[in-house]
């Protein structure tokens, strides 16, 4: 391909060297290296050159990590190398919110005011920030090259009270997350990184309190916190690795039988029984088939997933093999978004010491098959985590989601039958080949068999991550962690996340399970569970949901393009004192086509909440 | 001898569309069914010379036992779907997608087909109060992806307003008229150019149409085929002849001729069709329906007819 590149400044050494490091260095002139003689003879631009597109996302990463933004010079670079139009380049980089594409100061701080850190004073703690550092998007003066603080989606630490990503160029490490965080905090991190050891490790707290708190005996979570995270051996002196042993022992059809018996659905949001995607793919003739993790985790609300990577990597490691067993796949993709640092160094660590040991390579503990896996990191883009969208940008583009059908199990990744699952959905794979499928199959209740990992955030004594078998209450839930707190009063419960649906006191004896929450037009989501007290500004929660969708559509289609901007901008003369009764039929005719004619389930959800709210009486001047 | 190839015949399935039976070839789209059975079905990001995007959704139908609408223009039709173009569903859909549009972008200049949907829909772009001022230079294509902007109080319609970029003597682009329905990406890249001059870029209603860093088109890859020109459904982009006698008020249609004639430069022999007015050359396109050119041209059929107008009795 003949790519025009008119960069005025090149790349700088760094910015190449930081590409170089990822991808190698270049070999002839045709891909950025120096020309060569040979070079006139030969032609290298055809597939093979454009076929690792692929890696640009990961390219870009190094780009801003090493320098802060992406140069057009560095940008030419990495299109020159991976043979990428420019403009399609900037197409991606100008997509992710961790990517800047204009110079930037050397330190980034994205502070969360998303629903569960709005409950608990992110509003105060971004006064404090902008006493601190000025500002949001102004620059302060730090360290020679400047710190700028924003605000944030949802971080995955919602039961901290707060929390913010350190992004940072030049040094080590490039990302942090701080929780609960403080402007001093922040500081004195950024002043003197070693000073806290690893950052976010003191950060995890409150999770054993659901391990071994209220409830039946964990499944999901045995090992959290009993493990050493980074130690094989002591995931091996805990079981681990049986599972894959007894899949193996199954066979590819014994081991999707006890899938299918099991009746296992998708903990991801969408609830998809889990065997009919891999029977799809498995049965397939197309090859290869590709299987991916989905830990791209952003439901505004949701930190299961987190939790579960940094505290038992080694178990998504193990059951991402069986998966690839299972559907026939020799490659597996763990994609995880780019603000949990913590969780991909221990994922990858946990990759690389299974690889030394024969558990992933070309002969998984002498079984006879191959498998491997590789950490790709999203770059900020909720979106990304709608499976379509994430198959794109696994291939190195936007995350925009693809029409369906066709579906993944037909034509996903690189075009190949691809079964996409999320980490806890995998986590549970180990448990039900432990019990066996049938006996996984009797625990919970008729519909949704096995347990759940329940976040709780908000107005909530404890809050945490919480492992309940289906059917136990929603008022069994919130009382396991404690109640509301303060001995307040409950005004609401916003189920499932920001794509999910507020529901009232009244619904406390809802058993949370998949048919009951449905029955109740309600939404299980990604396991959240927001406690709202009877103190809390619910207009401006609404309005933060509905600012969320606005930042977060990928804006491909025009009823959620358009459609998320519309309905922020009526929920902000509501907020302003239109009552609501004079906005009641643009806001039908916005819920209708977002909900019918969006091409993905972000627009399809993103009057939810809110509709949910007007239904419940909870807007000034909504009642009906 | 010569070998002939015979198309194996395509099996045929029997759609239900509005009650009524509608037979099309295997692989057809419902697009086309409802075409076929003389259904209007109203299409912005559609187009037959390139692939589609299925973005803009204002040709959902309802299919019986889909949960949401789905794109006729991209949907295959099988056998025994029942389809419903008319229900309050889809209706709802198509106005909304209408009144979006044209609340947040100018569509004054798109189709008599579009301004038809547009009153037929009952699509009413007031509904969201006055439109905001327009942007300044480049202002939309410095936003950053999910940052949020300034909080809104609603009292006005976010949109697309900004200047038009005029950077080249060839064509200009009007983003104020931009509905973002990818023919342009398209018709540069993969479906006919292949000269990916131009891509997405930003996100959401902040997503643009854009070169690299916006550079200028001269610092682009841009080679000026006018590709992208031909299949703007909203006259976004327009060659630069069209827009200065816009600019005058000397732009008129009706005194206009359009001679189809074949392109004088290379054995391709490109299908044009010369727009004329006051016996000038005002504009070229070629038809979409052309073997040869499926509607695109390169920069010399599209913007090389000075010379025929060089005339000396003129000079
Ligand atoms: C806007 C959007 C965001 C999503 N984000 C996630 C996510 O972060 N993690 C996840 O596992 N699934 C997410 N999903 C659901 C995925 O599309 C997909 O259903 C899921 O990964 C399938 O895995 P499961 O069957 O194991 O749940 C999202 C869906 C949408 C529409
Ligand atoms: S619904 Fe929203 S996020 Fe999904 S494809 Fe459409 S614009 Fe993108
Ligand atoms: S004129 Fe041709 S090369 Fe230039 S942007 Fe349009 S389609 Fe692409
Ligand atoms: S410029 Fe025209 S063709 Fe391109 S996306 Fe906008 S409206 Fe469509
Ligand atoms: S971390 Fe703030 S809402 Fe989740
Ligand atoms: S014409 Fe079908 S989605 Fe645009």
């Amino acid at each position: 391909m003949d790519l025009k590149l008119s960069a005025e400044q090149k790349a700088t050494a760094a910015e190449k060297a930081a590409v170089d490091k990822v991808i190698g260095p270049s070999e002839t002139g045709w891909d950025g290296g120096e020309r060569q003689a040979r070079d006139a003879h030969v032609a290298f631009g055809g597939h093979a050159a454009r076929s690792r597109r692929h890696l640009l996302i990961g390219v870009l990463h190094a780009i801003q990590e090493a320098a802060g933004w992406i140069s057009p010079g560095a940008l030419d670079y990495a299109c020159e190398r991976l043979t990428v139009p420019p403009a399609e380049a900037y197409g991606v980089a100008s997509f992710y919110a961790l990517f800047r594409t204009a110079p930037s100061p050397g330190a980034v701080v994205h502070v969360c005011d998303d629903i569960a850190c709005q409950v608990n004073g992110a509003e105060d703690l971004c006064e404090r920030m902008k006493r601190r550092f000025g500002d949001a998007g102004t620059e302060a003066a730090f360290d020679g090259s400047g710190v700028t603080w924003q605000r944030s989606p949802c971080l995955g630490q919602c039961d901290r009270g707060s929390a913010a990503l350190i992004q940072r160029a030049g040094g080590q490490p490039a990302r942090v997350q701080i929780a609960p965080a403080d402007p001093e905090k922040i500081w004195s991190y950024l002043t003197d990184p070693q000073s806290q050891g690893t950052p976010a490790e003191p950060t995890i707290r409150s999770e054993e309190e659901g391990a071994d708190g209220p409830g039946p005996a964990p499944r999901l979570l045995t090992r959290v916190g009993a493990v050493d995270p980074e130690s094989l051996g002591s995931y091996r002196a805990a079981g681990g690795y049986q599972m894959l042993r007894r899949a193996a022992g199954l066979g590819r059809h014994g081991t999707l039988r006890e899938v299918k018996e099991a009746k296992l659905l998708g903990r991801g949001g969408a609830a998809f029984p889990t065997h009919i995607k891999w029977d799809a793919v498995a049965s397939n003739p197309v090859r290869p088939h590709y299987v991916v993790c989905n830990a791209d985790e952003s439901e505004p609300g949701t930190f299961k997933d987190r939790v579960l990577m940094e505290r038992d990597p080694y178990a998504l490691v193990e059951a991402l093999t069986i998966m690839g067993y299972a559907c026939g796949a020799e490659q597996g993709y763990i994609y995880i978004r780019g603000e949990y640092p913590l969780a991909e160094s221990r994922l990858a660590h946990a990759i690389e010491t299974a690889r030394a040991q024969g558990f992933l390579g070309g002969d998984v503990m002498g079984e006879g098959f191959a498998f491997d896996i590789e950490i790709r990191r999203g770059a900020g883009a909720y979106i990304a985590g709608e499976e379509t969208a994430l198959i794109n940008s696994l291939e190195g583009r936007r995350a925009e989601p693809r029409n369906k059908p066709p579906f993944p199990a037909q034509n996903g990744l690189f075009g190949k039958p691809t079964a996409v699952n999320n980490v806890e959905t995998l986590l549970s794979l180990l448990e039900i080949l432990r019990i066996g499928g049938p006996a996984y199959e009797a625990t919970g209740t008729e519909n949704s068999s096995g347990s759940r990992l329940w976040c709780l955030s908000g107005c909530v004594s404890s809050p945490g991550l919480y492992e309940y078998e289906f059917g136990a209450t929603l008022r069994e839930v919130i009382d396991g962690a404690g109640g509301v707190r303060d001995g307040r009063s409950l005004q609401a419960v916003l189920l499932g996340g920001a794509a999910g649906a507020f529901v009232g006191p009244d619904s406390l004896d809802l058993p949370l399970t998949f048919e009951d929450a449905r029955a109740a037009g309600a939404t299980l989501g990604s396991g959240v569970v927001l406690v709202l007290d009877d103190t809390v500004d619910l207009a401006s929660l609404l309005r933060r949901i509905t600012q969320f969708f606005r930042d977060e559509s990928c804006g491909q289609c025009v009823p959620c393009r358009v459609g998320t901007v519309r309905q922020e901008e009526l929920f902000a003369r509501v907020a302003s004192g239109t009552p609501f009764s004079a906005e009641r039929d643009l806001f039908a005719d916005i819920a209708s086509v977002t909900r019918d004619a969006s091409i993905c389930g972000l627009g399809q959800t993103a009057v939810s909440a809110v509709d949910s709210a007007v239904k419940l009486g909870l807007i000034p001047g909504a009642s009906s | 001898m010569t070998a002939v190839f015979l198309e194996t015949p395509k099996r045929l399935v029997d759609v239900e569309i509005d009650g009524r039976t509608v037979r099309v070839p295997e692989g057809a789209t419902l697009l086309e069914a409802c075409r076929s059975a003389g259904i209007d079905t109203p299409t912005l990001c559609y187009l037959e010379n390139l692939t589609p995007v299925n973005v803009c959704r204002v040709c959902v139908v309802e299919v019986e036992g889909s949960r949401t609408l789905v794109p006729s223009c991209s949907r295959a039709a099988e056998t025994g779907m029942k389809v419903h173009t008319d229900s309050e569903r889809v209706r709802t859909s198509r106005k909304m997608v209408l009144e979006f549009l044209s609340s947040s972008a100018d569509l004054s200049l798109a189709s008599a087909d579009v301004q038809r949907w547009i009153a037929e829909y009952g699509a009413d772009p007031s509904r969201y109060g006055d439109p905001e001022p327009p942007h300044a230079a480049g202002a939309r294509d410095a936003t950053r992806p999910g940052e949020h902007e300034a909080a809104t109080d609603g009292a006005e319609a976010a949109t697309v307003h900004q200047p038009v970029k005029y950077d080249n003597d060839s064509y200009v682009r009007d983003y104020s008229r931009c509905i973002l329905c990818y023919k342009c990406v398209e018709a540069c890249g993969e479906d006919a150019q292949n000269t990916f001059a131009i891509a997405l870029a930003g996100r959401g209603f902040d997503a643009r149409i854009s070169t690299e860093f916006d550079v200028t088109l001269p610092d682009s890859a841009c080679v000026y085929c006018g590709n992208c020109i031909g299949v703007c459904p909203t006259d976004a982009l327009m060659p630069a002849s069209e827009y200065h006698m816009r600019q005058e008020g000397t732009w008129d249609e009706s005194q206009q001729t359009v001679t189809s004639t074949v392109c004088p430069y290379c054995g391709v022999g490109c299908n044009v069709d010369l727009h004329v007015q006051d016996n000038t050359i005002v504009k070229v396109t070629s038809p979409l329906e052309s073997e040869v050119t499926h509607g695109h041209l390169c920069v010399k059929g599209r913007f090389g007819y000075e010379f025929v107008q060089n005339r000396p009795d003129e000079q």
